[in-house]
């Protein structure tokens, strides 16, 4: 009864009002294709990384020597190894759904250490100014000047690779990009009139960071953050394929690329389905980080 | 611009020093090189001897000191694994690591310039969205996967380029793709937008209203300013090439500098691993201070700033 009263010829309330802006929020994420598409196979990579456990059809370590290099389904394999076996019979699906875990667990640490270092950098060179501004640049040239897959790989073959060095170093070397991009925004927000003004009502230095800074800049942040750990996640790949990176058996898609291209001549599914995930995964972070982009600053967009 | 000159200069020398402050400490970054160069089934009079052998037993400054200075001179001590000098070895492969760089910035740069260009002209267009599609997958897919999936298409399904070792320059097609490649999406993204500011501004207006042809307006006009930001991209490219060289040499088993220093990784020889990141790092010091020259040449605004 209540919807025929209010809608007697009399426009609704919202085509006088406009959408709120929550809701406008909510058509700029839902209509955004990329967005859509990145954040869905994220979705299903990080359901099939924390469900590996339940849903693999084999345990990802036991090997069978009767039953090595099986081809996948659509080659001529059975449908009890989907994806076939690898060169040691493991089970290749249970292993690339471990494999997402890794994947994962290193680009999220990995960017959230680097993150930390770089945004605490980038912001203090940003609202300090002066003295603290070029020791930062500094840093960030020199930084850029290193080699980072030589430095990585180097650093990870002399302490010994394991998960914990990898992540640790990437996220030791991942800073840059942060802190160039913190640095900018930051410029930018410390000259706002809000700032002034908690200035002028004798706000802290911690708490205009806090409050009036980081709120500011943390869109900007946030599209870094999936640019790093895309950044990771392919180096972090590329260490392993060198053999410098997760040490076997451990199931990293690198290190599975790596063990399949000794198949190269004849087994080449064993080098793709490892290489499809990987460039799946990348694709899916770097389409949401734009996504976000394009959703929180619409203006940016080129 | 002299004046510039010189703090760029001071810039990039400190930069230096840093860099190799940060490549000397790769020696104790594992603990004691001593033990690590002895092996496992040394006595403790081997270790012994071996620290004296090699200067560990003294103050690390002045092991700096003398490692950076004889650096300098083009002495990055013997290989431990060859028993030669450093810079023999190095010097021999990083002509193949430079001809690899070459080729592949080239190869990036007359993609990505036109795609870019063409992409500017008629945005939101099949063509713009093909290049945009480029450079997303570009982006995302790992080079060294990349690498060997044309080895197994132009090696494995259709047999018609070598893919491993540098001795013709056939050997150089395929690491050049995937190396190029991979520099691509940032250089055609940076033409593009530069492109597209240059299209809409009034000196372009200007020139389309005195009745200049396309090709002058978009090449002697458009491209000439759009292109400014992209050279400096290209010199911090392709110091970031050298750096991947490193994957893409391993996969082809080209033997520049990239492989030596992998190969040398594994072999735990350290002396040539800190050379190689010391000059490649001193490669990309230098072309970046190169650029920046060029920009503040170029535009004024910036020497003044």
């Amino acid at each position: 009864m209540t919807t025929t009263i209010a809608n007697r010829g009399l426009p609704a309330a919202e085509d006088i009002v406009g959408p709120t802006p929550g809701q406008q929020l909510r058509r700029r994420i839902f209509g955004h294709r990329g967005l859509m598409i990145g954040g869905g196979i994220l979705l299903v990579m990080f359901l099939m990384a924390l469900t590996a456990p339940l849903i693999a059809p084999h345990d990802p370590y036991m090997q069978s020597l009767l039953s090595r290099v099986k081809p996948p389904v659509w080659v001529t394999g059975n449908w009890d190894h989907v994806l076939g076996t690898d060169q040691l019979g493991r089970d290749y699906l249970s292993r690339l759904m471990y494999g997402a875990q890794i994947s994962l667990l290193i680009g999220f640490a990995a960017a959230f250490i680097s993150g930390v270092i770089g945004t605490a950098m980038g912001v203090a060179a940003g609202y300090f100014g002066g003295r603290v501004d070029m020791v930062v640049t500094f840093l960030i040239t020199v930084r850029l000047s290193m080699p980072v897959v030589l430095v990585a790989l180097a650093v990870v073959a002399l302490i010994g690779g394991s998960l914990t060095v990898v992540i640790s170093v990437l996220g030791l070397l991942l800073w840059d990009r942060y802190a160039v991009v913190m640095r900018s925004a930051t410029l930018q927000i410390r000259q706002m009139d809000y700032v002034a003004a908690a200035k002028a009502v004798g706000c802290s230095t911690p708490r205009i960071l806090l409050t009036e800074i980081m709120p500011n800049i943390v869109n900007n942040l946030i599209v870094v953050a999936t640019l790093e750990m895309a950044h990771a996640i392919l180096l972090e790949a590329a260490l392993s394929f060198l053999g410098m990176g997760v040490q076997p058996p451990t199931p990293s898609w690198g290190l599975m690329v790596s063990e399949g291209k000794d198949y190269i001549l004849f087994e080449s599914w064993m080098i793709m389905i490892p290489g499809v995930a990987l460039f799946l995964l990348v694709l899916a972070i770097n389409l949401v980080g734009d996504g976000i982009r394009d959703v929180t600053a619409p203006e940016a967009r080129n | 611009m002299l004046v510039y000159t010189l703090k760029r200069l001071f810039i990039a020398f400190l930069v230096a020093l840093t860099v190799s402050l940060i490549t000397f400490s790769l020696t104790y970054v594992a603990g004691d090189p001593a033990t690590a160069i002895a092996g496992e089934a040394a006595t403790e009079a081997d270790i012994e001897y071996i620290r004296e052998l090699y200067g560990f037993d003294r103050p690390i400054l002045i092991q700096y000191a003398e490692w950076f200075l004889n650096a300098m001179q083009g002495d990055f001590g013997q290989s431990f694994y060859f028993k030669l000098p450093v810079a023999d070895i190095l010097f021999e492969r990083l002509p193949i690591s430079m001809t690899l760089g070459v080729c592949a910035i080239t190869f990036a740069i007359s993609l990505s310039i036109p795609l870019g260009v063409l992409a500017a002209m008629r945005p939101n267009s099949f063509l713009d969205r093909l290049a945009l599609g480029i450079s997303v997958v570009g982006q995302a897919m790992p080079s060294f996967w990349f690498a060997l999936m044309l080895i197994v298409i132009f090696a494995v399904w259709y047999p018609i380029l070598p893919t491993t070792g540098s001795e013709s320059w056939e050997h150089f097609i395929l690491p050049t793709i995937v190396l190029g490649y991979y520099a691509t999406p940032a250089i055609m993204r940076l033409t593009r937008t530069g492109m597209l500011e240059v299209l809409g501004s009034d000196y372009i207006r200007t020139a389309r209203a005195k009745g200049l042809p396309q090709h002058v307006v978009l090449f002697k006009h458009a491209l000439r300013n759009a292109v400014i930001p992209v050279v400096s991209l290209a010199a911090v490219q392709f110091g970031f090439m050298l750096g991947g060289s490193i994957v893409i040499e391993s996969i082809f088993a080209l033997h520049g500098a990239g492989y030596l220093a992998w190969e040398s990784i594994g072999r735990n020889d350290l002396p040539v691993v800190q050379a190689v990141v010391l000059i490649f790092s001193l490669f990309y010091i230098v072309l970046t201070f190169l650029s920046d020259l060029l920009n503040a040449w170029l535009d004024p605004r910036i020497r003044v700033g």
